[in-house]
């Protein structure tokens, strides 16, 4: 019994390495998003192209999509841009936009030159649907499943990686559940 | 000479530059209410910059938050409300106090169950030793014949 006591700390300090161990490689930015399982919050937004429509929750409704937040000032929207064109052309993901503090001709000029994944794009130049979301930085990418529930938020870029690994499994989870 | 003179002037002005732009115009009708919004965002967090309070950080979202905060004021929030609201926007992350739950019972604890515990460990050991002095210090008689003969003995030769 002595013995055995006399090991106690190792113990205790293998416990506590694992315990660390497992923290590590964690990104501590990503936080997850306190709107999970809860609907998209009410909002009234214009197109963004189209300024006399307006836009409410009702686009993110009917089917799984994926609703991204991004600007044109924001510089890792860039480098996902060409992921969201391939999920939408080659996986015919249903992508939503959410113009985030932008303004409609920088966004124009950034759709122009990378093209255009969105089904519709919402213009928030205020972030009031974005701040309402929990956005604390540009990209984020949201999956609302039909009923308009957040499902999952995604803090960072897109990339083949992210989708196979993290957004697809969501979806299909999505998909079957309504 | 000059040169210096230059640095200061630059130095001065890049102070005054950084001040203006953390200093937004809110308007309080009572020192107590300025007091109270002023607590408030000294205890919310930033998530973007992650080890700031919304009062100290420059980021777009801080002043998205500290906007909030004065709105919701001026509508009559109390503070629970107020912290409940930027709670469930952006979750439990920007409080620097967790509440008590059942998620956060052991954080809350562990001070008072590590004192529990070390005060435990110490007694055990105090008590143990003490009874082992008690039984292993008392000599037998012979024992204590032959110390007195030993000390006689030295005192004689001395």
């Amino acid at each position: 019994m002595k013995r055995l006591l006399l090991f106690l700390p190792l113990v205790i300090a293998v416990g506590v390495g694992i315990f660390l161990a497992a923290g590590i490689g964690k990104d501590p930015t990503k936080l997850e998003s306190a709107r999970i399982g809860k609907p998209v919050p009410a909002f009234s937004l214009e197109n963004l192209n189209d300024p006399t429509q307006l836009l409410d929750e009702s686009v993110l409704k009917g089917e799984v999509a994926l609703l991204n937040v991004w600007a044109e000032w924001c510089p890792s929207c860039w480098d996902e841009h060409e992921y969201l064109m391939w999920l939408s052309k080659e996986k015919g993901v249903r992508i939503v936009g959410l113009n985030y503090k932008d303004q409609r001709e920088t966004a124009f000029s950034f759709l122009g030159r990378l093209g255009n994944p969105y089904d519709e794009i919402i213009f928030d130049p205020k972030g009031s649907l974005g701040f309402d979301l929990g956005v604390y930085g540009a990209p984020e990418t949201f999956v609302i499943d039909a009923n308009g529930i957040v499902q999952y938020r995604h803090v960072g870029v897109v990339n083949k990686q992210v989708w196979e690994e993290v957004l697809q499994p969501v979806i299909q989870k999505a998909k079957g559940n309504s | 000479m000059r040169n210096i003179h230059g640095a200061l002037l630059l130095l001065i002005l890049c102070a005054f530059g950084a001040q203006a732009e953390v200093s937004e115009v809110y308007d309080f009708d009572t020192r107590a209410e300025e007091q109270r919004y002023q607590n408030l965002i000294a205890e919310l967090r930033c998530p973007k910059c992650q080890n700031q309070n919304i009062a100290d950080s420059n980021a777009p979202i801080s002043k998205d938050m500290r906007d909030q905060v004065y709105r919701l004021m001026k509508n009559g929030a109390t503070n629970d409300e107020i912290v409940g609201d930027l709670v469930g926007r952006f979750g439990e992350f920007v409080q620097y106090k967790p509440p008590v739950d059942k998620r956060t019972i052991l954080l809350w604890a562990f001070p008072a169950i590590a004192v529990v515990v070390g005060v435990a460990i110490v007694a055990g050991v105090a008590i143990r030793s003490r009874k082992r002095e008690k039984e292993e210090s008392a000599l037998s008689p012979e024992e204590l014949a032959r110390v007195k003969k030993m000390l006689a003995d030295k005192d004689q030769q001395a």
